[in-house]
């Protein structure tokens, strides 16, 4: 059977695979959250002034929002680079 | 020294695939983001046509031999390489004419599988390599895609809930171009290495590489820019299949969508499985359509892809091995010769059809009326 199927292949590639394909968008989405304007502090406001383009002002008000972003943004980066890294290192 | 003419011939006619494969895998990686409007849908066919490139010759140590494994290369020859390719190029043409994203990887292979089925015999294939190195992959690689797809896509809409609508409009349509970027260049290292390793099979086979000879510079440089080129035409009639048929998709689905895809495919050549970037595009789509609150997923559209896959290999089968059979009637260069203008009367004959219903940049992301030619059709439009 194993010579049909590699499983120990297969379950690293679901187990990785989720990290870098769900866990990546995830932080790019926490990211952006943290830049929102409604993000951090009371979440209460279902702001009648939060149209697009308040956003910077209020994330530049928001230290915190915007270094959870950075650090956000910079893990997602890093990881793609460590990707393009691994092929062109050529891990085939 | 085999025959100068063939192989020239085949060296041609492999890179008139691998073009093939390019326009017929363009949406893979950028179809989800010409829908969203995340791209311009010619600043997308630009941006994947050069990444491709780029892609093609960031991974050179791959050992390129497609056929390795699944058949028995001592018994290829520069004939049966042709005819295998002609049985490919013969499938994505029909499939693109139907705007259905089948898998080039497949057709390439079943073609080259049948061709040796013509030529030498049951024998000469390896059937548990086709089974395990093929099928089992193409079965298993669009569920694992579609799996991670749906994750993200529901943990992307679950975590930006209450992220403000500017934020969110412009955040994921730069990580969108991102992730479609990478899924650009992860094809490149895929997909154009196949091309090369099928040219080097044929310049082996006809005497004019070593055995176990990697492939020349002048092969790297002709697949990748042959795939790059066929990106950069844009293969308009998939890319609105995967962008508007298969499922409505917003710009936060895309970016999950396609970090699966690139996730996937990366991780997969990483451990030894060549699988059809299409397959897992597909895969990727599907899922974060069903991920997604009152995302729309046509089934109808899905199940023709579906059986469309299921008769990838076979197909092209058929098609390499008649090609063969009659090349071989015909006898040495001129049987080629033969095929050879059979091969570009279908390919007319397509390209002629195709302009009846044409799906350009101008017209690709039209309402989804039930199939792939848009309702009304853009006159000025350019572009295949």
């Amino acid at each position: 059977m194993s010579s049909w199927i590699n499983l120990s292949a297969i379950w690293r590639i679901v187990v990785v695979g989720l990290l870098a394909g769900a866990g990546l968008p995830a932080l790019v989405a926490v990211g952006l959250r943290a830049l929102s304007p409604r993000a951090a502090g009371s979440s209460t406001a279902t702001g009648s002034g939060t149209a697009a383009g308040s956003g910077t002002v209020t994330a530049g008000e928001n230290p915190a929002g915007v270094t959870v972003a950075v650090l956000c943004f910079t893990v997602v980066l890093a990881a793609i680079g460590y990707g393009i890294y691994l092929i062109v290192a050529g891990g085939h | 020294m085999g025959n100068d003419v063939i192989i020239v011939i085949v060296v041609v006619t492999a890179l008139a695939f691998d073009f093939t494969n390019g326009f017929h895998d363009t949406g893979n990686a950028m179809a989800t983001s010409i829908a969203t409007g995340a791209l311009g849908p010619r600043t997308a066919v630009a941006i994947s046509g050069v990444l491709n490139l780029v892609g093609a010759f960031l991974s050179l140590s791959v050992a390129a031999t497609i056929a390795s494994g699944l058949v028995e290369t001592s018994l290829v020859t520069p004939t049966v390489v042709f005819a295998g390719l002609a049985g490919a190029i013969i499938w994505n043409l029909l499939t693109w004419l139907l705007g259905i994203p089948s898998s080039s990887s497949h057709a390439l292979i079943g073609g080259v599988i049948g061709s040796t089925l013509a030529a030498a015999g049951s024998h000469a294939v390896e059937w548990q390599g086709v089974v395990s190195k093929v099928i089992i992959p193409a079965a298993i690689s669009p569920v694992v895609a579609g799996l991670i797809a749906a994750t993200g896509t529901y943990l992307v809409y679950r975590i930006s809930r209450n992220t403000s609508e500017g934020v969110r409009g412009h955040g994921f349509r730069y990580a969108q171009i991102g992730s479609a970027s990478m899924v650009s260049l992860a094809h490149g290292t895929n997909d154009a290495q196949k091309t090369m390793g099928i040219i080097t099979l044929a310049l082996i086979a006809n005497g004019s590489l070593p055995a176990n000879a990697e492939a020349p510079f002048w092969v790297i440089l002709s697949a990748a820019l042959a795939i790059s080129l066929g990106t950069y035409l844009g293969g308009w009639r998939v890319i609105r299949t995967l962008g508007k048929g298969l499922v409505e998709i917003e710009a936060p689905q895309g970016m999950a969508a396609e970090s699966a895809s690139a996730a996937v495919i990366l991780l997969s050549s990483h451990f030894g499985y060549s699988l059809s970037t299409t397959h897992v595009a597909t895969g990727s789509i599907m899922g974060s359509g069903l991920a997604r609150n009152g995302a729309e997923v046509r089934w109808r559209v899905a199940g023709r892809m579906a059986s469309a896959w299921l008769f990838t290999l076979p197909a092209a089968g058929v098609v390499g091995a008649g090609s063969f059979a009659l090349a071989h009637a015909a006898g040495g260069t001129a049987g080629v010769l033969v095929d050879l203008a059979l091969l570009v009367a279908v390919a007319a004959v397509v390209y002629v059809r195709s302009r009846a219903t044409k799906v350009s940049a101008a017209n690709v992301n039209t309402e989804w009326t039930g199939s792939v030619s848009p309702a009304s059709p853009s006159p000025a439009a350019a572009g295949v």
